[in-house]
């Protein structure tokens, strides 16, 4: 049997590297520059919007600003994603439209706007988490982990 | 026995001689089908959607849907829909020439081939329903042609549909989510092609037809199509070049289904090392149908892109004389989503067809 595969792998393993010679690659350089600014700008207008709240309601207190701000960024998110320009925005801003709380927004509304055609229960509800089911699982594994660490070592709750 | 004199005499030596075996290409071939009777491709249409129109082959389509929604709920319906009007458009337009066809073969790209089943649900004819991803084309076509050339049917309606947004919903991302493609990724046609191929009437005839080979060169990689699927066209190309004792430039127009920009290249190096020129008549549909500046990375892929660049822009071509002999091979990439997040490679197929046209 080795016999038989060793070639077939041989032959794999050189196309693999041909294949990876010839493929284009993205551009470090420039993908990192695009998700800068775009990422940049996203945080430069979700501030802005904090600052004007801060002005309209003086007597708010910062944790109140902060909620109400992603709150209105996640609706923008949603909005964009609904009118179909955020999957435009992100194919160039890459990272820096995934990482702020725009990308999990629009990744949860894409998922229900796609699955909507099943029905609100089975397409919509059943599969809304889908491509944001990773995020939410490992967010809840990992800060229990660290929470258990805190409390174990540091002995702090 | 042989050798033994049956008469006397100086002009009777009449001698047992065995029948040399008339050793032609034709009874060597293993994987190539020779049509006997003429098949020809009596009709053939396309319906496309609104990017694929814009493309540079735009002034060749006739059945353009700006909405790729087509006003339905969703784009599974929509595709059924421009599905039905393809094939209900060749069915009605070889119906004066060539009468009723009498079965349908087709596929598409979505599980269990729903949208198949759902066009022929309301046509009132025997159905077979063919997967091999984007070559279902040539599979249809090359199991179409054997079924007229062996005598059971005289006309048979061979079709194929893929769409854009039902695929990215099988086999990545929900549509409007935003998402960095690599650069070697492909765009999935909204296309759907039918034809009717028939013994009478006339049009462009299908001489042969090349079973490809599952082939495997171990590539992963969902986005990077092309790479996986060229060894399969290599294989195949190369079978039918040997098979059918013809050479690249015997032919007028050598057509991959989809393997894009970075496929095809591949593709020609392939073949370089096994010893065919690919020369200026090599083509990818893959290529054809999207322009560089429609952001499509690497091309189309999806079993309506060959499928509607063959009936709209070279069919005619063979039937007016511009081409006279074409190789078609569609190449198709038989993996599922579970496969590859599973971590198997994605093993790819390859049906190659020869059209000729009618007065070769």
């Amino acid at each position: 049997m080795s016999a038989i595969a060793n070639p077939i792998e041989k032959r794999n393993e050189r196309y693999g590297k041909y294949v990876d010679s010839v493929t284009p690659k993205t551009g470090t350089l420039k993908s990192l520059w695009h998700s800068f600014w775009i990422g940049g700008l996203t945080c430069c207008i979700a501030q802005g919007i904090g600052d004007i709240y801060a002005l309209i309601f003086p007597n708010f207190s910062e944790d109140l600003i902060v909620n109400i701000t992603s709150m209105t960024i996640i609706t923008l998110a949603i909005l964009f994603t609904g009118l179909g320009f955020y999957d435009i925005i992100a194919r160039k801003g890459g990272a820096g439209c995934f990482l702020p709380i725009t990308g999990f927004a629009n990744a949860i509304s894409s998922a229900a706007m796609e699955y909507k055609s099943e029905g609100l229960i089975l397409g919509t509800s059943v599969k809304m988490f889908t491509v944001v089911g990773p995020v939410v699982v490992n967010g809840i594994v990992w800060s229990t982990i660290a929470g258990l660490l805190n409390l174990l070592i540091l002995g702090r709750i | 026995m042989s050798g033994t004199t049956i008469h006397k005499g100086k002009n009777c030596n009449f001698v047992q001689v065995p029948i040399p075996v008339n050793k032609a290409v034709r009874q060597e071939s293993k994987q190539t089908l020779y049509f006997h009777k003429p098949v020809h491709i009596v009709t053939a249409n396309a319906v496309v959607g609104n990017k694929e129109a814009e493309g540079p082959l735009k002034r060749y389509f006739r059945r353009i849907k700006e909405d790729i929604k087509l006003g339905e709920k969703n784009f599974e319906r929509a595709e059924i829909l421009m599905f039905d009007e393809a094939v209900r458009a060749s069915l009605n337009e070889a119906r004066p020439l060539v009468g009723n066809a009498e079965l349908l073969i087709s596929g598409d790209l979505l599980n269990q081939m729903t949208t198949s089943s759902y066009v022929a649900r309301n046509l009132d004819l025997p159905h077979i329903g063919v997967y091999s991803a984007c070559s279902t084309y040539t599979e249809a076509l090359s199991l179409g042609a054997t079924l007229i050339d062996a005598g059971h049917f005289t006309s048979v309606a061979c079709a194929t549909v893929s769409h854009f947004a039902t695929a990215e919903r099988q086999f990545r991302y929900p549509l409007e989510y935003g998402c960095q493609r690599p650069p070697y990724a492909q765009w999935t046609v909204t296309a759907a092609g039918s034809c009717v191929l028939s013994a009478k009437g006339e049009g462009p005839v299908i001489r042969s037809a090349t079973l490809g080979k599952v082939i495997d060169f171990g590539q992963n990689d969902i986005s990077n199509m092309g790479a996986a699927m060229a060894p399969a066209a290599m294989d195949t190309m190369c079978t039918l070049f040997r098979e059918t004792d013809l050479s690249p430039k015997d032919f007028d127009l050598i057509l991959t289904g989809d393997l894009g920009k970075l496929g095809s290249d591949i593709l020609r190096n392939l073949m370089r090392e096994q010893g065919y020129e690919l020369g200026q008549q090599y083509k990818d549909c893959g290529c054809l149908i999207y322009s560089v500046d429609q952001n499509c990375y690497q091309g189309g892929s999806g079993a309506g892109c060959s499928a509607s660049v063959m009936n709209e822009f070279v069919l005619p071509r063979i039937h007016d004389g511009t081409y006279k002999r074409v190789a078609y091979l569609a190449t198709g990439a038989l993996m599922s989503t579970q496969s590859c997040y599973q971590g198997e490679t994605i093993p790819c197929i390859s049906h190659g067809i020869v059209i000729e046209g009618e007065n070769v």
